[in-house]
């Protein structure tokens, strides 16, 4: 999801410019994992050692993404089906949240900030699009710290970042509330919709329909995490998890290491994004999201409550909730019963399983979350695989 | 724990949207919406056979004459970028608007809506680059307009430049042209002008700095029509980008598009930009390139007058019109597997992480 760079320009964006070190050297570290030779001689490995039919799942929705852009899916044996899990910030934030930050946005005295991506999803009745078309003032952020600067900025105004995401987004997301507590801001509040992948997992596995065999986790939240969360789900469910990274060459490696580990009956966790992942993860980064946030139960759209798999602002940090601050009346959503993101996002149906995918469903008139979000799965078969479902 | 039987049962997804009843910054994006707008707004109300061609320039007939008729509206924000700024922009944009129907740039009309209390220092530094990028291109400010409007009304200074140029005897390029079996020709690298107008925006810094590569690019097309004038279509990848660009050309030709992603050339910084914001140079605008579908024949050489130019040096061969997947643009991988390359249907956001 969130790349070490980005990761760390997060942090250091609080100045007015985000210096950025991207000459020739920085590809280094992308073009030789998008090498076909690499990745040929990958798939060929997993053909040699694969003797029956697999199902794994990617977590994230960025490793979905490089699966139907790169065909990956094209490139492995048939015996090893690909399901596409709920990884996907912007698809699993709830109605709710959206609505809730439309009504906010709409409000004259109120500038929303946001990730882009959050723009076009639906919420029940309209889109930040949408809102900022009717007037509201709706600004989009690269660093969760430019909320900041325009709180600062504007006293005037009443500033509100929408703080969602996976484990990745949480230390800087966190790290502004920190910055606004620390330069005592009165005029800003999150609005926040946080999700942890090791619950979804976890509830994923106990699902009576789950047919998941072996994990791919998302190597940018493990990047801030590390993976000693994973262990516990390897002993409880006899699954293995292998931590990946987002390039061709990562998935690809990412699946032999499972088909290998499966093949001689083995769970294991074991970290293919070793350039990236440490097992402890990043302390710092850490520490301040156990400062900020606190778990708590969490609703996914699409899915319903997951217990303890969301983060909420700690009581010292109340004053910052938007919940709290504004008078956020709830609406409930008209869903079409035709939608089967929550089957899709859980990995039990694929998009083109959907009678309406590509048809009544497409990225400019989207039923669900999915089609909407540069990671959703249904988008990524849309934007890339196309031409095989008309075939 | 996951009750799935209940939450499948309540599926967490909104109704669909009602239709569009508010214009969206999506409709100006050069993408799906955008065509939406032309096809269901405007084409309705002032239909005729030379608008309904829906190529980058009109064609009527003078007495005898082709005469190419263009106008673009420029509302770039910032209104000074590395590479170029509003007023070189403007003349670019309209002179290659005529250049991609083959036609010999002659007279702009230079209109300018402009903020109150835009530093006058400012609008001369515009007018002075327009002037001098006409200049240089060989065209002529015949006529043109001013508006003034309230603060807070236009930003900083918009300008719409019409052109007006004459076509060749025997030149006939239009996007409904394409035929299986053409192959099409890509002048150079790609999304440079997107880059470097974001970074200019967002206070981006890179080692190296990305410019933007607007440029007029009729005297690259002249070079080209000297080898053959059966060159089947031009288009300058503007708006959109090569991805938008081709989808239309697909679509118009009623043929499909097999791209070589090998062949299509991104420079290094703009390759960090886009992997770093999360955007794909496909999508990303240029300002000083052009795709030409060219005949197989005469590719290798129309290729060959593209590099012997200034502005096409680096020009490759990046695929070839098909048959099958009428109205996709479908592109081989590095990896040697085969992907869609859709048209968008708004701009290009930004990913949350």
């Amino acid at each position: 999801m969130i790349s070490a760079i980005r990761f760390f320009t997060q942090f250091l964006s609080s100045a007015a410019t985000i210096s950025l070190q991207l000459g020739k050297s920085a590809m280094k570290y992308i073009d030789e994992y998008r090498d076909e030779r690499i990745a040929k001689a990958l798939a060929r490995e997993i053909a040699e050692c694969i003797t029956r039919p697999w199902v794994l799942m990617e977590i994230c929705g960025g490793q979905t993404h490089t699966i139907m852009r790169y065909g990956l899916d094209e490139l492995l044996p048939s015996q090893i089906e690909l399901v596409h899990g709920p990884g996907c910030p912007v698809c699993v934030t709830p109605l709710e949240t959206i609505d809730k930050a439309i009504a906010l946005a709409l409000r004259p005295d109120v500038t929303l900030v946001s990730y882009g991506d959050m723009l076009r999803v639906p919420g029940s009745n309209s889109d930040l699009f949408r809102a900022k078309a009717q007037g509201a003032d709706v600004r989009l952020a690269y660093s969760p710290l430019e909320a900041v600067k325009i709180a600062r900025a504007n006293p005037d105004r009443k500033i509100v970042f929408l703080a969602i995401g996976f484990e990745t987004t949480a230390p800087a997301n966190a790290m502004t509330a920190w910055q606004a507590k620390r330069e005592g801001l009165t005029n800003f509040s999150m609005l926040v919709s946080h999700v942890l992948v090791p619950p979804a997992i976890r509830a994923l596995l106990a699902s009576r329909e789950n047919r998941v065999q072996g994990f791919i986790a998302p190597g940018h939240v493990c990047t801030v995490m590390g993976y000693q969360e994973y262990e516990s789900l390897v002993r409880e469910f006899a699954v293995p998890i292998v931590v990946g990274g987002f390039e061709p060459v990562d998935i690809l490696e990412a699946v032999l290491m499972l088909v290998k580990q499966l093949e001689c009956g083995k769970a294991q966790v074991e970290n293919q994004y070793v350039r990236s992942v440490t097992y402890p993860g990043n302390q710092p980064a850490q520490e301040i999201m156990k400062k900020v946030f606190e778990i708590a139960d969490q609703k996914w759209r699409g899915i319903g409550v997951i217990p303890r798999s969301g983060l909420r602002l700690r009581a010292e940090y109340a004053t910052y909730d938007a919940n709290k601050n504004f008078d956020l009346e709830l609406i409930s959503a008209d869903e079409p019963a035709e939608c089967i993101s929550a089957q899709v996002l859980q990995g039990l149906r694929k998009p083109t399983d959907c009678p309406a995918f590509a048809i009544r469903c497409t990225p400019e008139n989207p039923l669900g979350a999915p089609m909407v979000s540069a990671e959703g799965a249904c988008a990524a078969y849309y934007h890339y695989r196309r031409h095989a479902v008309a075939s | 724990m996951l009750d799935t039987e209940k939450t499948i049962a309540q599926i967490s997804c909104p109704a669909p949207l009602p239709a569009r009843d508010t214009v969206l910054l999506g409709h100006g994006s050069g993408g799906k919406l955008s065509a939406d707008l032309v096809r269901d707004v405007f084409l309705p109300a002032f239909r005729n056979p030379a608008l309904s061609r829906l190529d980058d320039q009109a064609v009527v007939d003078i007495n005898g004459s082709r005469i190419a008729v263009t106008t673009d509206s420029f509302v770039v924000k910032p209104l000074f970028f590395p590479g170029g700024d509003i007023g070189s922009l403007a003349v670019h944009g309209t002179v290659n608007d005529l250049a991609m129907g083959g036609a010999q740039p002659l007279f702009l009309t230079a209109a300018f809506i402009i903020e109150e209390g835009l530093p006058m220092e400012v609008l001369c530094r515009v007018v002075s680059s327009l002037q001098q990028a006409a200049d240089a291109s060989g065209v002529q400010v015949v006529t043109g307009d001013t508006k003034v409007v309230e603060k807070g009304s236009a930003d900083g200074v918009f300008i719409n430049t019409t052109g007006i140029g004459l076509i060749p005897e025997g030149v006939e390029m239009s996007p409904s042209q394409a035929r299986p079996g053409d192959r099409i020709l890509l002048s150079g690298p790609i999304g440079e002008h997107g880059i470097a107008i974001l970074a200019q925006r967002e206070g981006l810094e890179f080692e190296s700095r990305v410019e933007s590569d607007s440029a007029a690019l009729h005297t690259l097309v002249g070079e080209m029509l000297k080898v053959t004038r059966a060159i089947r279509c031009m288009r300058d990848p503007t708006r959109g980008g090569l991805s938008s660009a081709l989808n239309e050309i697909a679509g118009q030709s009623r043929v499909g598009i097999e791209l070589e992603e090998r062949a299509i050339l991104v420079r290094e910084e703009v390759k960090g930009a886009c992997e770093m914001l999360g955007l794909d140079p496909l999508y990303v605008a240029n300002e000083g390139k052009l795709i030409a579908i060219v005949e197989a024949s005469v590719a290798e050489e129309v290729l060959g007058a593209m590099q012997n130019h200034p502005h096409g040096r680096q020009a490759k061969m990046i695929g070839t019109v098909t048959e099958k997947n009428v109205g996709l643009v479908t592109m081989r991988t590095p990896l040697g597997t085969t992907r869609v390359v859709d048209m968008l249907a708004g701009d290009q956001l930004p990913r949350i992480c």
